[in-house]
Parts: structure tokens; C-alpha cells; sequence
């Protein structure tokens, strides 16, 4: 694997356990991979004066060449927006785009090489499935014979031959996803953006999609950048997630990173469960720092990049991390049971705790270990060294 | 049952009388049809005594040149009046519906629209006193003020449409022709004109048949010598009323109706 890093070109085989991620770092040799989309200090303003509403609000991150990127964040929070200002759909009100390197921030979007996939599909109902997914290449006019080959190619890719000549109105809903994709990839752009495109399908079809399109972007070697309010669909599709909240970009970094290290609040509450405990820093250690719970329990607990730590902070639990057992006394925390919810592979144990409220602890559910608690006990809950995390805010 | 009938929501349907009411509406609005096409298949001159099935009048009618006359300067006026309109109105409504919505842009329908509201002969009146002027300083008499002057008219009738077409069609699909690499024109061309076609189509039949039975404008405007098919009909009628007005009533309902199953089949055929 290091080998791989050092020499560029000749790493085919030994990068297949890197992520992928690094895979694009390794090929170019360079720590951090080229970057293929910058945006500096972007921001969106719609209407003007009482009325102005700041959509994207001075945003700047670097994509890299060959990532899946994820702009994670609820409806409103600007995702969308960012995403039609590199389509070229809007322009920014202030700030930069840079396609490998160059400004497109001024240019309209048919002078971008970069393609959409939208939320709707948007294909054309007047033509065939072929005759859509050709329409870029003739729009670039290249040569016939190419538009041919590409179109099959394409349509093989997405698994769509046999229905080449069908009207779009006449195939189902993931076979029209499967066409939008294949007519933004045909013309080879260098990003290949996604707005929400599984959201229209059900939930099996959208798990097979996933798949797929993880597949389509490892083949094509494109960059994805992937618009999503789904955390799952985040976690399990990207090399990094960007969460944004009203315009902003929160936290940048891996799925583990992001879901494991949340730096902020709002992160660690959008992405999975959480509990949130007020602790107090004892001494910082390197890395993390050493923290007390109001109950008296010291632990050691992550902290995000760049933070000094100190007097009271907040910390994040994943409901995984804690473990409900029977002695109030063994645990870092301890409280009462009020709810049992039992999941098939999981159960939820509701504890509440006299200073923080409402904890919930998750446990596997496994054969011969089924655990003899009762709503009403006081239980004890440990936490693992490590397991807590020191929010920003 | 009982029950049943009593919670019916209200319908106009259960009115007492409704039905007399729809039947007299009925053989108010197509009796004297009836009796028109009828009599053009009158043997006899008589507009009220059946006389035998004859094709007479048809014939008659087809063959009078003054007939043919008027019928031809209907048919150029209201070809190049539509075509221009229908134009025009596409212009306009893509004016109208591709764009962000500006300050005055309910003044513009309502400008557009205008002519629907205007009565025609003020329309005419007012046509007639700037035609003459022009044909003072140009000594110009042709067909082109009627033309003109059928243009104006048939805008509306043709925006209409077209409209209510852009309207119902998903703007994302220019987006996405844009992101695939047209151009403004070429995304018109390959997206926007092929999904517009059947409004255009249902615009300019509709303005066509308004154009080919206007008369109150045209009478207006018209120079003199020249007679499209209505104003014929009308300064025929005056002088002696034959069943030859019958059947050319009647071939003019009946292209009049081809027409507007046309426009209704295309503007259906929109909502699938």
C-alpha cells in the first residue's frame, strides 16, 4: 500500500483494500488527491433587501478528483442551491467555483463539463431511451460512429439494452433513473452531480441503487457529488460527507469520521441517535481529554480537530457505545429504566438520569443472553473509555 | 335508499326543471342549424317548403366566381393571419413563462389578452380611421390591413393555448438540455418546440377559424371591391336570400367543426 503511494502507476492490484478515497491520493501520488471542484468563500443570496434570504452562506471546500462527496443537511439547508450553483444553474452572489483550477462561476451551464442528475430525472418524453441518453454527445457534436459506440456502452453500463427504443414513459421509475444516469455520464463530465436521486424510488429499489451507483462511479472513475437529507444513504455511499446547515458547512469528513467524531451538536443530532451529557474537562491529553460526568465518573473522550478543551462542555454517546447493567453502582452513569423497545436485531433501553435527562442505551439482542431487565430498575450504564465525544458548541 | 338520497351533495342535475331547462337550450342553439344545413339541400327556391334532396346549390355556389373570389382572399388572410399570430404568441408566451416572474407581468397578460375584451367594433372603428390614414400617405390598398388587422385579433386566441402548454410542461427539461450541453437555441429546438408543437398547432387552428369568420372588423377594414367569404355572405343576404347562402353556411360549419375537433383532440392530448 505504501509502496503504491510512492510510485505512481504502478499500484493495480494492492490498492483494492484502500479506500476509495485514497485510491484517487495514491494514483496521483500526492497526499491529498487533485482537487476537481474548489469552491471559495461561495455564497447565494436570493431576492434583495428585508426580503434577502442567504441560501449559501461563504462556503468553501475542496472535491477531490475520483470522490464520492456527500452535501448532507435537511431540507432548506442549502445543499440543493449548491448544487445548481456548480451545475451553472445559478451564479454565485459572491465567491469562486474552480474546475480544476479554472473559474466556472461566470459560465452558463451548456459551457460546463458537468453533468446533473435530477431529482425528477427531467428526461426528455418526446424521445427514446437511446435518443436521450445520445442527446449530450450530439449536443458536443461528436462524430455519429462515436455517439453509437458511446450510447451502447452506456447502455450496457446501466443494463438497459434491451429497451433502447422504448419512450421513457413507457419503462418504470428505476429504469428511468438508470437512463438519467446514463445520459449525464455518456458526454464524460468531470463531476457528475446528484440531486437526490433515490428519493423517488421505494425503499428496495433505492438499496439496489445504491450499490449501483457506487459501482458506476468506481468504473467510470467521475467524480459524484451527491445531495442527500438520507444519513444512511450518506454513510453507506461516500468517501466524505459534508453536513450543511442553513448554508453552511458544518463538518467535512469520512462517514467514521463524521458519524464517530461528530463536532458539533447539530451533526451528532442529524446523524444517527445521540445522548448528550454536560461533562466537565479535567486535563486534556493528546489526543482527546480526560473528562468528569456529574456523577463523579472520569473518562477519556474525543475532541474535535483544532479544540482546546476546557471548564464545561457538552459530549455525544452513541446509544451503541453505553451498555445498560444491573448494579447502579458499576456503571459511569446510573438511573432508572422507563421503556424497553425491542428492534429484532437490537433493543433500546430508555434510562432516565436524575441531571441529564432521557439516555438511550442500544444492545444487540443475542441467542441464550436475553437480559433480565424491567421498566422501573435502577440500572447502571457504562461507557467505555473513548466512546464520549466533546462537541464544539 | 331513502337514506342515500337524502345526504346527496347538491348537483344542478336534480333541479326540478333542469331537464326542460337543458332541452330548450339545446333546440335554441341548434334548431335553426338544423334547418340551415337542411334547407341547402332544398331543390327549390323557397326557404321554407321542401322542394326534394337536391345538390344544386352547392354547385351554383361553387360555381359563382364571386363566391370563389371571397373565398380565396378568406382563406390567404386567415393562413397568413394565424401563421403570424400563432408566431407571435409562441414569442409571447415563452415571454411570458420562461423567465422569472417581473414587476408588470400581469399588466402583459392583461395587454395580450386585450383584444378579447375590446369590443370589435370599436376595434374596427378604431382600425379603420388609422388604415385610412396610412393608405392617405401610402396610397397602398391591399390585402395587407386585413391581414394586419386579422393578426391583431387572432393574437389572444393563439397565446391562449400555447400558453396553458408551456404552463403544464416541466421547466426542469430545459435544465436539463442546458446541463447537457445546448445551447439557449438549440435546447428550444431539440426541447422546448417539439413538446410545444400540439399548443401551437391547437393556437393556430383556433386563430384560423376566428379569422375565417370575422366579420365586423373586416367590413371595417376591408377596401373597397374586396370581400372575404362573411362580408359576401352578408351583402348577399341584404339583397336577395337564396338557399346558395345555405350551403355555403353549411361548408363553412362543417370545416369550422373539423377544426375544433382538431384543437380539442390536440389540447386533450396535452394531460396525458
Amino acid at each position: 500500500m505504501y509502496r503504491a503511494c510512492e510510485g505512481v502507476g504502478k499500484l493495480q492490484a494492492t490498492v483494492t483494500q484502500v479506500q476509495p478515497g485514497e485510491r484517487a491520493a495514491a494514483r496521483l501520488g500526492t497526499g491529498q488527491g487533485a482537487v476537481a471542484i474548489a469552491l471559495k468563500g461561495v455564497s447565494k443570496v436570493f431576492g434583495s433587501g428585508a426580503d434577502a434570504f442567504k441560501a449559501v452562506d461563504d462556503v468553501s471546500v475542496d472535491i477531490r478528483q475520483n470522490e464520492f462527496f456527500t452535501l448532507l443537511g435537511p431540507s432548506g439547508c442549502g445543499k440543493t442551491t449548491l448544487l445548481r450553483l456548480i451545475a451553472g444553474f445559478e451564479h454565485p452572489t459572491s465567491g469562486e467555483i474552480r474546475l480544476k483550477g479554472k473559474d466556472i462561476s461566470p459560465l452558463p451551464p451548456f459551457d460546463r463539463p458537468v453533468n446533473t442528475v435530477f431529482q425528477s430525472y427531467a428526461l426528455f418524453p418526446h424521445m427514446t431511451v437511446a435518443q436521450n441518453i445520445a442527446f449530450g454527445l450530439e449536443m458536443l457534436r461528436r462524430p455519429k460512429s462515436e455517439v453509437q459506440e458511446t450510447v451502447d456502452r452506456m447502455l450496457k453500463l446501466v443494463r438497459m439494452e434491451q429497451l433502447a427504443n422504448r419512450r421513457t414513459s413507457q419503462i418504470s421509475g428505476g429504469q428511468q433513473q438508470r437512463v438519467a444516469l446514463a445520459r449525464a455520464l455518456a458526454p464524460q463530465p468531470e463531476v457528475l452531480l446528484l440531486d437526490e436521486p433515490l428519493s423517488a424510488l421505494d425503499y428496495k429499489l433505492r438499496k439496489e441503487m445504491q450499490i449501483e451507483l457506487k459501482r458506476l462511479q468506481s468504473e467510470t472513475g467521475i467524480t459524484f457529488i451527491f445531495v442527500t437529507h438520507d444519513q444512511e444513504e450518506a454513510l453507506t455511499m461516500s468517501d466524505r460527507i459534508a453536513v450543511m446547515s442553513e448554508g453552511n458547512i458544518l463538518q467535512i469528513g469520512s462517514p467514521r469520521e463524521i458519524y464517530d467524531h461528530p463536532a458539533q451538536r447539530f451533526v451528532a443530532d442529524f446523524i444517527g441517535e445521540s445522548n448528550f451529557l454536560k461533562a466537565e474537562v479535567v486535563r486534556p491529553l493528546d489526543p482527546g481529554a480526560e473528562i468528569r460526568l456529574p456523577s463523579g465518573a472520569t473518562l477519556t473522550a474525543g475532541v474535535p480537530e483544532g479544540m482546546r478543551p476546557a471548564g464545561s462542555v457538552t459530549v455525544v454517546v452513541r446509544p451503541e457505545h453505553a451498555r445498560v447493567v444491573a448494579d447502579p453502582a458499576a456503571g459511569a452513569l446510573r438511573g432508572r429504566l422507563t421503556n424497553i423497545v425491542y428492534f429484532g436485531t437490537d433493543t433500546h433501553y430508555h434510562v432516565e438520569l436524575p441531571q441529564d435527562g432521557e439516555f438511550i442505551v442500544r444492545m444487540q439482542n443475542q441467542r441464550g443472553s436475553e437480559a433480565s431487565f424491567e421498566t422501573g430498575d435502577e440500572v447502571g450504564i457504562e461507557i467505555g473509555d473513548g466512546a464520549p465525544q466533546v462537541l464544539k458548541d | 335508499m331513502a337514506e342515500a338520497r337524502r345526504i346527496r351533495p347538491f348537483a344542478v342535475r336534480h333541479l326540478p326543471g333542469f331537464p326542460t331547462m337543458a332541452l330548450i337550450c339545446f333546440v335554441c342553439l341548434y334548431a335553426p342549424i338544423i334547418t340551415l344545413v337542411m334547407f341547402s339541400f332544398n331543390e327549390s327556391m323557397s326557404m321554407s317548403q321542401w322542394g326534394g334532396f337536391s345538390w344544386r346549390w352547392y354547385v351554383a355556389a361553387w360555381e359563382n366566381e364571386r363566391v370563389q373570389q371571397a373565398s380565396l382572399l378568406s382563406l390567404i388572410v386567415a393562413t397568413c393571419a394565424s401563421l403570424i399570430a400563432t408566431t407571435v404568441a409562441t414569442a409571447a408566451a415563452l415571454g411570458t413563462t420562461r423567465t422569472r416572474r417581473y414587476r408588470g407581468l400581469t399588466g402583459i397578460y392583461v395587454l395580450i389578452n386585450q383584444p378579447l375584451m375590446v369590443p370589435e367594433i370599436v376595434t374596427g372603428v378604431a382600425l379603420l380611421i388609422v388604415f385610412a390614414m396610412v393608405k392617405v400617405w401610402t396610397g397602398y390598398t391591399g390585402i395587407g390591413y386585413l391581414i394586419l388587422a386579422h393578426t391583431a385579433f387572432c393574437i389572444p386566441f393563439a397565446y391562449l393555448p400555447i400558453r396553458a402548454r408551456l404552463e403544464s410542461m416541466d421547466a426542469t427539461l430545459e435544465a436539463a438540455a442546458a446541463d447537457l450541453y445546448a445551447t439557449p437555441w438549440m435546447a428550444f429546438r431539440r426541447v422546448t418546440l417539439p413538446l410545444l408543437w400540439p399548443g401551437i398547432l391547437a393556437g393556430g387552428m383556433l386563430a384560423f377559424v376566428i379569422s375565417l369568420d370575422d366579420v365586423v372588423i373586416t367590413e371595417f377594414v376591408k377596401s373597397g371591391g374586396q370581400d372575404t367569404l362573411p362580408t359576401y355572405m352578408l351583402s348577399q343576404i341584404r339583397r336577395i336570400v337564396t338557399p346558395e347562402m345555405n350551403a355555403i353556411s353549411t361548408v363553412f360549419l362543417a370545416i369550422s367543426i373539423a377544426l375544433v375537433t382538431i384543437f380539442f383532440l390536440l389540447s386533450r392530448g396535452k394531460k396525458q
